[in-house]
């Protein structure tokens, strides 16, 4: 059985020169084209695994909506009631308790956030699939653009262009001397780590969540592999084997928690970025 | 050794490709557009409707609680109103009862009386008649008696029937 899996035919002795275990890096989260053109830009524009499974994700965000309300009933049944949970949350929690007034209209693109954001980070566990779309910088990072743009229109629309800027880099502190620390700062803060952070936050969670499970799951069949031995090299590949598979098995339901919780986490900042731009700066 | 595929030649992972970044915002817009333009208008209109459904239905059935309340009340007066004719019409037959059971004794007493008197009447009638006739009677005899014992004829004196009269009134009168 070992024998039908050519990744991972070890055949070495365990402990020798060329038999390391084979720690997976950087290398997994790069894919092979599926098909490849050349962009306008002149690079080479590759059809990967990762770009089909933003696809899939906005598909599956698309049908689970338009499926709860395309045909909304007074009465909800089936789908409709899960959709109206998830709209009721995002209506009272984010909308209403976040950005308060006003704050119906971000509904669409706080739930359009979420959804397809926690959808990407859910193919990390599902069987076959297998991978965190958003442990691609590419995502995070034009969401968070996206959300970037977003609160500074917002604060530009509702404050205007003078006051807004001014309301950020000069905040209502006393003494006005210490502005001499707090402008550069707040700048610093608002347009440029505040991006970062937040494309980077989701980026890297998922990340080292990916890497962590394909350590432990690589190690469950390399470890695996060493019971083909005799002694205790065996001993140790059968408790090590079982060690890493659990070791999986927690770290999926761990991954699981953390996907939830990065969705969330971008989306409440993104309500929170709106609510700051809205609201004269403190 | 490689045990991952061919991809593998070190790329920094911080550096995304223009394509992922383009399809990352086609993704996402088309998701944001779908939701914001058909599905949550949609679930917005289904439930204002719904609000304005349970609304009207809670103000209906306030309406029909106000409208049966003053029902019971309406109905509550007519039973009260309904009592008290009941009592005030037990008291007047009551009253009646003992009025025809008055007039009734008055009138039994009435025609007693009146029977009463007419035998009373009936009787003087009989005794003052069977008096005169007794008195006749008498008279006669004892004028039979003194004609047999004065030997003479003293029907047609009027004297002797004077004395006669007056022996009568005498015995009448010690009696």
């Amino acid at each position: 059985m070992l024998k039908a899996l050519p990744l991972l035919e070890v055949t070495c002795k365990f402990g020798d020169d060329n038999c390391p275990f084979p720690a997976p890096g950087a290398e997994i989260f790069f894919f092979p084209p599926i098909a490849s053109f050349t962009g306008p830009d002149g690079s080479a524009w590759e059809f990967n695994k990762p770009v089909l499974l933003a696809g899939i994700a906005a598909l599956i965000v698309i049908i689970f909506f338009m499926a709860a309300f395309a045909r909304p009933k007074l009465v909800p049944r089936g789908m409709q009631n899960l959709g109206e949970v998830v709209y009721f949350f995002f209506k009272n929690h984010f909308a209403r308790d976040i950005i308060g007034q006003g704050g119906d209209k971000y509904i669409p693109l706080l739930m359009s956030l979420f959804s397809f954001i926690w959808i990407m980070n859910l193919f990390s566990i599902v069987p076959g699939v297998q991978f965190p779309v958003t442990s691609r910088f590419a995502f995070p990072l034009i969401l968070s653009l996206i959300v970037y743009f977003t609160f500074i229109g917002v604060g530009i629309k509702s404050q205007g262009v003078g006051a807004y800027f001014k309301g950020v880099a000069f905040p209502d502190v006393q003494p006005r001397a210490i502005l001499i620390i707090l402008t550069p700062l707040e700048i610093l803060s608002t347009f440029i780590i505040r991006p970062a952070t937040l494309a980077i936050r989701l980026f890297a969670n998922m990340f080292a969540g990916h890497l962590l499970l394909v350590i432990f799951s690589v190690s469950t069949w390399y470890l695996l592999n060493l019971t083909n031995f005799v002694g205790a090299v065996s001993v140790v590949g059968y408790v090590g084997s079982i060690a890493s598979f659990m070791m999986t098995g927690i770290l999926t339901a761990f991954e699981m928690f953390i996907q939830l919780l990065q969705a969330y986490i971008f989306t409440l900042l993104t309500a929170m970025f709106i609510a700051e731009a809205q609201s004269a700066h403190h | 050794m490689n045990w991952i595929s061919a991809a593998g030649e070190q790329q920094n992972v911080l550096l995304p490709p223009l394509f992922e970044i383009v399809i990352g915002l086609v993704a996402f817009g088309v998701v944001f557009v779908v939701l914001s333009k058909l599905a949550l208008p949609k679930v917005k209109a289904a439930l204002e409707e719904r609000t304005a459904t349970i609304e009207g239905g809670i103000e209906r059935a306030e309406k029909m609680q106000t409208e049966a309340s003053k029902t019971l009340v309406e109905y509550r007066e007519q039973l009260s109103q309904a009592r008290q004719e009941a009592a005030r019409i037990r008291t007047e037959a009551e009253g009646e009862r003992t009025n025809v059971i008055a007039t009734a004794k008055q009138e039994a007493q009435v025609v007693a009386l009146q029977v009463t008197q007419n035998a009373n009447a009936q009787i003087d009638a009989e005794k003052g008649k069977a008096v005169s006739q007794l008195r006749r009677e008498v008279g006669e005899m004892a004028l039979d008696l003194a004609s047999k014992v004065v030997g003479a004829s003293l029907q047609d004196d009027a004297r002797a029937k004077a004395v006669i009269d007056q022996f009568i009134s005498e015995l009448e009168g010690a009696k």
